[in-house]
């Protein structure tokens, strides 16, 4: 369907461009006069009026052909009294069943015939779906070709489309913001109904497990996410305790003290280091430094678990290593010529100048990028999903299993996800705080780096 | 006299002064070693835990064709053959590896072997039928835990408990290698298969393939809407307060983090439109809407540096706006647009999260084919490999990354040139 | 006397809330090559700009008063710049050829118009065109080769032949040789000596002796008002004005 459609389609746009190219030579011939435009922009909207209706048909048709057919074969679904189904699993039972017919040895009758139910309200959906592209295409074609008039100015017409198009093309991302935004609050309401907000964000208690059957009562469960932030924050100062002097100094030994050639070959590297993928030191922390860390632990007496924050928070502080000190570079590379000099024209050293004047100077850009460093740690999914564990421990010793934000996230969502329980919807609850955080950071961090450009500019 | 003694402190204090400065710009100096350090090491480590996993164990087995055993006649049809009994060639051969085993015995020897030796037995005959009702001598893959001990990736002297491999096996693993019935050869399957239970037969052609067609939907959704949205801003859009919103829109997009547009995809692709989970389709859309704010900021960088004289040109001819921007501006600035998308790409290619939150992390024992098929895609992979318990999966995940790696340096080497083959300065 | 193509009435220029041309009133008439000169930041080439409509790239650039071309305001939300700008050819100070090939250049405007219906009939617009600007002898083996490897003269040549292209009227020159050397200078003064039988030129220009050589009437322009306008002759031997008498004798500018 996929493939054919786009290949009817493709025949469309080609036979309606010709099409109007041809009607409008004939009709200025008629006429003779000589069109406003030239020809290709009469064929260019046919066109047009022959592609995006059918576009429109086909991705209704895509996103929603499905959903409908399986609604209507559930309805009409034959279910037996007292038994008890997953929707689900039927659903995919029944898919199965259409889609290869030797998995039906063994299946009840009831799901013979819903499969045969469903292919056969496939194939109505396959055809309608060619029938009503093509005649969409041709009432298109029709009402253009209506205007194939040489007086028709056809060039200002395409031109506005293409404004349209182009003010779709930006405002993809409002409608991407909007989505987020929609769906994280969407759930979290779902969430927060019930779950109080006040336990969420202030209770210590993080025991996601939810009753499996219904009158299961034992395993009620708390959702107290001081724990996960009280982790994520500790991976994340263990990563700026990693990053932020490593690249800072890093910065400014190539910014003040590094040659040409040094600079040249240096930063290529730094940005392979933030190019790798971060499963990739999700990898590394896994397989070489949390057995490091824990052995380390254990050379000097702590009882350190085989995940550890440290582990995780010195990797991830690799990671941010060439963006603080990319960033910085800028930032102090944006300082002016003229107070280098005039530090060093009374006779400060370089290490002089650096401390007392290029720092400070340059301070809120530096500042703005560590609040940009940690905005990326906290929103860093990959390392603390491999290294970091997913105990929900409230503790400051870096030694051990914590959790974080992210990794609850992934945690909720791995395996089978039902929309219906608050475990499934704490993702999207911790994703909101994610959000809101990260964003605010972004904010102040951008304002803090406009600010402090504007000032030497 | 005072002026001297000022003098001396002034030169005592210089020499401190010196030695400060000294001191700085090699804590600079150390930083910079340390952090170019880590990077070594950690390609170091990937390769010294991956470059086994390109070579697979094979032992030689023989294996004995009997027509009986078969229950197939040397005239059977080629549907016949398919449906020979081939298990019980296998169960035969295997009885017969070592002389005089015991029925305990056997099942430790059975465990020496691939679940997938089934298959080359029958590949083997289906390829020569011309061997019934003789014996072969046929190599076969061996089991994981062979090839790990093999490899020296797991050791021998730990206690037998905590073994993969018990004593007995370890001495039927060493008459072996001692006998030369066992070789270490390029593992083809690491290349041409998909994930598997078994780490023998585990291969990345099912999460490459996976990924190809992630980033194929993520360029194809990307680029053009990228190009579209940064001629608007860049040359049509009014200085309003919603386009201000846009460009304010975008510069945050960049910076939210990844698992957020995998929730995004998780609530409103797959929950609201219904599109297939697990599918390269919805996780490209996602990687789509997460690079589009990089490749639009390069986009723009690169139209912002088509001079405005040629624009003009076009225009003192007579030409639209929208023809000096589409005719002369855009192409002038596709190769930097180009360049940019790649590096998005790249972005792309190394994502895990969001793919995890659209299900992408099932496992998928084949290699797809399309679109809207099932697949894992190389990151994801490297995931479920690292987060796996057994040993043999650890040298495949770092193979992997060394995939991985080699598919993102190209990406930036054809972005590199790109860049210095057609781009100009102006 | 020829009739007059170009009729300005109480122009004024506003950048923002800066006003750079004052009350600018000019009569320019047909085949004639009139030239604009006066100090730099006078306003002489914002006010050729103005002629095509070229200003209205510059977002907070507003025009008022009158222009008409061939007796049609132009100064106004109803004109089609379009048409008005492939009426008014444009050569600008620094050569700006497209970065397509020799042919591609010239053609361009000939095919966005639709001035052609033929491959033959373009061609022939393209080889008349360059030879109406001196160049086609030059480049007739390489019309293939990028425009842009072009010496600095026949760029602004082939930029020449790009606005002849699309069968102008009228051709603007803003400082068409302040980027050249003397001898393609020297080239470029007589194509516009040749031009002047089929064209109405307005030329803006700093080399007071290029306007002597090149126009028939000389106006000139003093920080942002139309100072002096008369036959280039009077106006450079005996000039109604002082200030025109103190630039054009160099005691500024």
């Amino acid at each position: 369907m996929f493939f054919w459609s786009l290949v009817l389609i493709a025949v469309g746009i080609f036979s309606s461009f010709i099409y109007g190219r041809s009607r409008i030579k004939l009709n200025s011939k008629k006429q003779g006069t000589k069109s406003k435009s030239l020809p290709n922009y009469y064929a260019q909207y046919v066109l047009m009026w022959c592609l995006f209706p059918a576009l429109i048909v086909y991705f209704s048709w895509a996103i929603f052909q499905e959903q409908i057919i399986q609604n209507i074969v559930i309805s009409n679904f034959e279910f037996i009294e007292g038994a008890v189904y997953n929707e689900g699993l039927l659903l995919a039972e029944i898919r199965n069943v259409a889609n290869n017919p030797s998995f039906a040895d063994g299946k009840s009758i009831e799901i013979i015939n819903a499969a045969s139910h469903y292919s056969s309200l496939r194939q109505i959906s396959q055809i309608s779906f060619y029938t009503s592209i093509i005649i969409i295409m041709l009432l298109g074609a029709l009402y253009a070709s209506q205007k194939l008039k040489p007086e028709f100015h056809a060039q200002h017409t395409i031109e506005k489309y293409i404004q349209y198009i182009l003010i779709f093309c930006s405002s993809v991302a409002i409608f991407t913001t909007i989505g987020i935004v929609f769906s994280l609050i969407f759930e979290s309401l779902r969430f927060f109904a019930e779950v109080s907000i006040f336990e969420f964000l202030f209770s210590t208690e993080w025991y996601p497990f939810i009753p499996i059957r219904e009158g299961q009562t034992a395993a009620e469960g708390s959702f107290g996410a001081v724990p996960i932030f009280a982790g994520t924050f500790l991976v994340m100062v263990v990563a700026m305790c990693v990053a932020v002097p490593l690249g800072l100094l890093t910065a400014i030994y190539l910014a003040e003290y590094a040659s040409q050639r040094v600079r040249k070959i240096v930063k290529p590297l730094l940005e392979i280091l933030a190019g790798i993928p971060t499963i990739v030191y999700g990898f590394f922390a896994f397989v070489s430094v949390a057995p490091f860390v824990k052995a380390f632990g254990q050379s000097i007496g702590i009882d350190a678990s085989p995940t550890s924050a440290l582990a995780a928070g010195m990797v991830m502080g690799v990671m941010i290593i060439p963006f603080i000190s990319s960033l910085s570079d800028d930032v102090i590379n944006s300082v002016p010529q003229s107070l280098r000099e005039a530090s060093l024209g009374i006779g400060a050293n370089k290490a002089e100048t650096i401390k007392k004047v290029i720092l400070p100077a340059a301070l809120p850009g530096i500042v703005g990028a560590f609040l940009l460093a940690i905005s990326r740690a906290i929103g860093e999914t990959m390392i603390v999903v491999v290294a970091a564990g997913t105990a929900p421990n409230l503790t400051g010793n870096p030694f051990e299993n914590v959790t974080t934000v992210t990794v609850q996230i992934v945690v909720a969502l791995i395996g089978d996800q039902e929309f219906d329980n608050p475990r499934t919807l704490s993702a999207f609850a911790l994703g909101l705080v994610l959000f809101v955080i990260t964003l605010f950071l972004n904010i102040i961090a951008l304002q803090i780096v406009k600010r402090y450009r504007e000032r030497y500019e | 006299m005072n002026n001297s003694i000022a003098k001396e402190k002034i030169i005592s204090l210089r020499k401190k002064r010196s030695l400060e400065d000294m001191r700085f710009k090699y804590y600079g100096f150390t930083a910079m070693c340390l952090s170019l350090a880590v990077l070594v090491f950690l390609l170091y480590t990937i390769f010294s835990k991956g470059y086994t996993a390109f070579q697979k164990t094979i032992v030689l087995l023989e294996v004995d064709y009997n027509q009986e055993v078969l229950k197939l006649t040397p005239d059977s049809s080629d549907e016949d053959m398919e449906k020979g009994k081939f298990f019980r060639v296998k169960k035969q051969a295997i009885e017969n590896f070592f002389p005089d085993l015991s029925k305990s015995d056997i099942k430790l020897v059975k465990k020496l072997f691939s679940t997938n030796v089934d298959k080359e037995i029958k590949d083997y005959f289906l390829d020569n039928p011309e061997v019934i009702n003789t014996k072969q001598q046929i190599w076969v893959t061996a089991h994981s835990d062979v090839d790990q001990l093999l490899k020296g990736n797991s050791r021998r002297d730990v206690p037998e408990d905590r073994r993969k491999l018990n004593d007995i096996q370890l001495s039927y693993v060493d008459q072996l290698v001692e006998e030369n019935r066992v070789k270490q050869v390029f593992n083809n399957f690491f290349f041409t298969k998909a994930d598997s239970r078994h780490p023998e037969i585990a291969g990345v052609a099912g999460s490459f393939m996976g990924s190809l067609f992630t980033l194929f939907t993520v360029f194809i959704l990307s680029f053009p809407i990228a190009i579209g949205a940064s001629v608007y801003l860049e040359e049509f859009a009014p200085k309003n307060r919603i386009t201000e919103l846009i460009e304010v829109n975008i510069s945050n997009l960049a910076a939210v983090p990844s698992i957020v547009f995998g929730l995004l995809g998780l609530g409103v692709l797959l929950n609201v439109f219904g599109l297939p989970r697990s599918t390269p389709l919805v996780g490209g859309s996602v990687l789509a809407l997460m690079t589009l704010p990089t490749i639009i900021i390069a986009c723009r960088a690169s139209l912002k540096a088509v001079p405005p004289s040629i624009k003009e040109g076009a225009l003192a001819v007579g030409a639209t706006k929208t023809q000096a921007v589409f005719h002369h501006v855009v192409p002038l600035a596709l190769p930097g647009t180009l360049t940019g998308t790649i590096i998005g790409l790249a972005q792309a290619l190394g994502e895990t999260a969001p793919l995890i939150m659209i299900g992408m992390i099932a496992f998928i024992p084949n290699i797809p084919t399309g679109l809207t098929e099932p697949s894992a895609a190389l990151p994801v992979q490297i995931y479920l490999w690292v987060e796996s318990a057994e040993r043999g999966f650890q040298e495949k995940s770092a193979a992997a990354i060394m995939v991985i790696l080699i598919f993102l340096f190209m990406m930036n080497a054809i972005a590199v040139f790109l860049r210095n083959r057609f781009e100009r300065k102006w | 006397m020829s009739n007059s193509k170009i009729l300005a009435n109480g122009v004024d220029v506003y950048y923002g809330s800066k006003q750079a041309l004052f009350g600018i009133s000019m009569d320019i008439k047909e085949k004639e090559v009139t030239a604009l000169i006066g100090p730099s930041g006078c306003g002489k080439s914002t006010f050729l700009r103005c002629i095509n409509r070229m200003n209205d790239l510059i977002e907070i650039c507003k025009v008022s008063g009158s222009i008409k071309v061939d007796n049609e305001e132009i100064i106004s939300e109803k004109t089609d710049v379009v048409s008005l700008r492939s009426k008014i050819g444009m050569v600008f100070q620094k050569p700006n050829p497209f970065p397509k090939s020799i042919f591609d250049n010239v053609a361009y405007g000939p095919t966005i118009h639709g001035l052609v219906d033929s491959k033959n009939e373009l061609e022939e617009i393209v080889h008349s065109s360059l030879k109406k600007a001196g160049l086609f002898d030059e480049v007739k083996d390489r019309l293939n080769e990028p425009g842009t490897s072009l010496s600095g003269g026949q760029q602004q040549r082939l930029c020449i032949a790009r606005a002849i292209a699309v069968n102008p009227e009228i051709i603007l020159m803003d400082e068409p040789c302040s980027a050249l050397d003397p001898i393609a200078t020297a080239i470029i003064e007589e194509l516009i000596d040749e031009l002047r039988l089929n064209y109405t030129i307005i030329i803006v220009t700093h080399s007071m002796q290029q306007a002597a050589r090149v126009s028939q009437k000389t106006c000139f322009f003093h920080l942002g008002e139309l100072i002096e306008t008369g036959e280039t002759n009077k106006i450079f031997t005996n000039p109604d004005n002082t200030k025109t008498q103190d630039y054009i004798t160099g005691r500024f500018g």
